[in-house]
């Protein structure tokens, strides 16, 4: 069967990785190509960039540093942050991405997940979606995290999928950055609503995290930023305890 | 040299790259002449199945591919692998290049569990069957990445791996004579993928 995936995500800004709580206060961490290596040779299963600030000021990505890191990392590379028509997917495509994540750009034009998944197919498509919860509702943030779009998220979600996105990263404003747990709730709620791959984001802060996570059989991957950056969970013995409970991982 | 049959299918930045990190001499081309010479080949490929056949035909290489898996060794990647088969029923029914004997069929239909996803995308492990050199440095049980819908059925005696996924034994990688499939990519399945290729240099 499929093993679950681990997945860590380097928020790249000015050709740094930087990580910070609920999307304020950035500290910078460290080179995203040497970040790379480091993950490639603990075990993760797939590697996630994004161009944090590209939805906000129009940065473009670091296509050199995207291109190095593909020319010597051979697991599944994602791509997000500014990606807003299809000559963005198109220029990081060429520099190695496997696939390319889209949030606020498909916000803006709705139908750019139609048009990527017909020209690259459904599995380069992920929908990334920043979410909080709003008078009741799982509201769909834009730029970030930073604007409510008043959508309901899950809805959204549904019409991403039905469009052609391939895969859905759900990140939890409410959880991001507390490191209390994921929001499994609202991923529960997105389960029950498509048929396509579930990466949860935002909440883990302890291997024992990623235990319940996927006790919820609809999740198919964890990502996860700061805690496997400071070293404070290591990829390689987080999959080896989550086999011993029983999860199936790639090790 | 490994030629790298270019048809305009596909990403073949992760394929040339892991070749590179390997040493392994390669290039990209669409041009029959160079595929000639070289003394390998590979077919990578990502769509649609009639898509990738009318393109191969447009561009007069499906009869050079044949015609060079008669002398040399060859491996199809993923929709690669599928277009070797004898036909696929991806939306109608399409020929494939017939080099090993089998059908290429939508896996939803074959799952008993509504609730497993399509595309069967991830880290799956792969069962070797048998002894084949493509497999002389990888051990059975090691996980490979697949993103494929639909899978190659009805070609048992070629089979030379399998991943499960549900009720259904995927065909992971093949072999007829000269021609080896994978299902999955290589070029995205770390180091086992590259001992893979590695592998298919010293064929």
């Amino acid at each position: 069967m499929l093993a679950k995936r681990i997945i860590p995500c380097l928020d790249v800004k000015d050709g740094r990785v930087v990580k910070g709580t609920n999307f304020e206060g950035l500290r910078d961490m460290a080179d995203p190509v040497e970040m790379a290596r480091f993950y490639n040779a603990s075990g993760a299963d797939e590697l996630v960039f994004y161009d944090i600030t590209a939805s906000v000021e129009g940065r473009r990505l670091f296509t050199d540093i995207l291109r190095q890191t593909a020319s010597e990392i051979f697991i599944p590379l994602t791509v997000g942050g500014g990606i807003r028509s299809l000559e963005d997917f198109d220029r990081v495509l060429k520099c190695g991405a496997d696939k390319v994540s889209v949030n606020s750009g498909a916000i803006a034009d709705p139908g750019l997940i139609a048009a990527a998944a017909k020209k690259y197919g459904d599995q380069c498509v992920v929908l990334s979606m920043d979410v909080k919860r709003v008078e009741g509702q799982f509201r769909l943030f834009a730029k970030g995290g930073r604007e409510d779009t008043g959508i309901d998220a899950m809805d959204w979600a549904v019409k991403g999928v039905a469009a052609g996105a391939g895969e859905i990263v759900l990140n939890s404003i409410d959880t991001d950055g507390v490191k209390a747990g994921f929001d499994l709730e609202m991923l529960d709620a997105l389960a029950s609503r498509v048929g396509v791959p579930i990466i949860a984001s935002g909440g883990a802060g302890n291997r024992e995290h990623f235990a319940e996570l996927f006790t919820h059989p609809g999740i198919d991957a964890g990502l996860a930023a700061s805690i496997f950056h400071t070293k404070q969970v290591d990829i390689r013995e987080l999959k080896r305890y989550l086999r011993a409970q029983g999860v199936e991982t790639r090790i | 040299m490994i030629g790298i049959v270019d048809y305009g299918v596909g990403n073949l930045f992760s394929l040339s790259s892991s070749l590179r990190a390997l040493g392994l001499a390669a290039e990209i081309t669409g041009d029959t002449q160079r595929l000639r010479q070289a003394d390998r080949l590979i077919l990578p490929g990502v769509g649609a199945f009639g898509d990738a056949r009318a393109k191969l035909d447009a561009a007069g290489l499906a009869e050079v591919i044949r015609e060079e898996a008669a002398k040399k060794p060859l491996l199809g990647i993923c929709l690669g692998m599928q277009l070797l088969f004898d036909r696929s029923f991806e939306y109608g029914e399409h020929p494939g290049l017939g080099l090993v004997p089998g059908d290429v069929a939508p896996l939803r239909a074959d799952l008993a569990d509504p609730a497993l996803k399509v595309p069967h995308m991830g880290w799956n492990s792969l069962d070797v069957l048998g002894d084949d050199p493509l497999f002389r440095y990888f051990e059975t049980g090691e996980y490979v990445y697949y993103v494929h819908s639909f899978y190659a059925k009805n070609c048992a005696a070629s089979t030379l791996g399998t991943s499960q996924y549900g009720n259904v034994s995927v065909t992971g990688a093949v072999r007829q004579g000269n021609a080896w499939g994978v299902q999955f990519h290589p070029e995205k399945s770390g180091d086992a993928g590259l001992r893979l290729l590695k592998a298919f240099g010293e064929l």
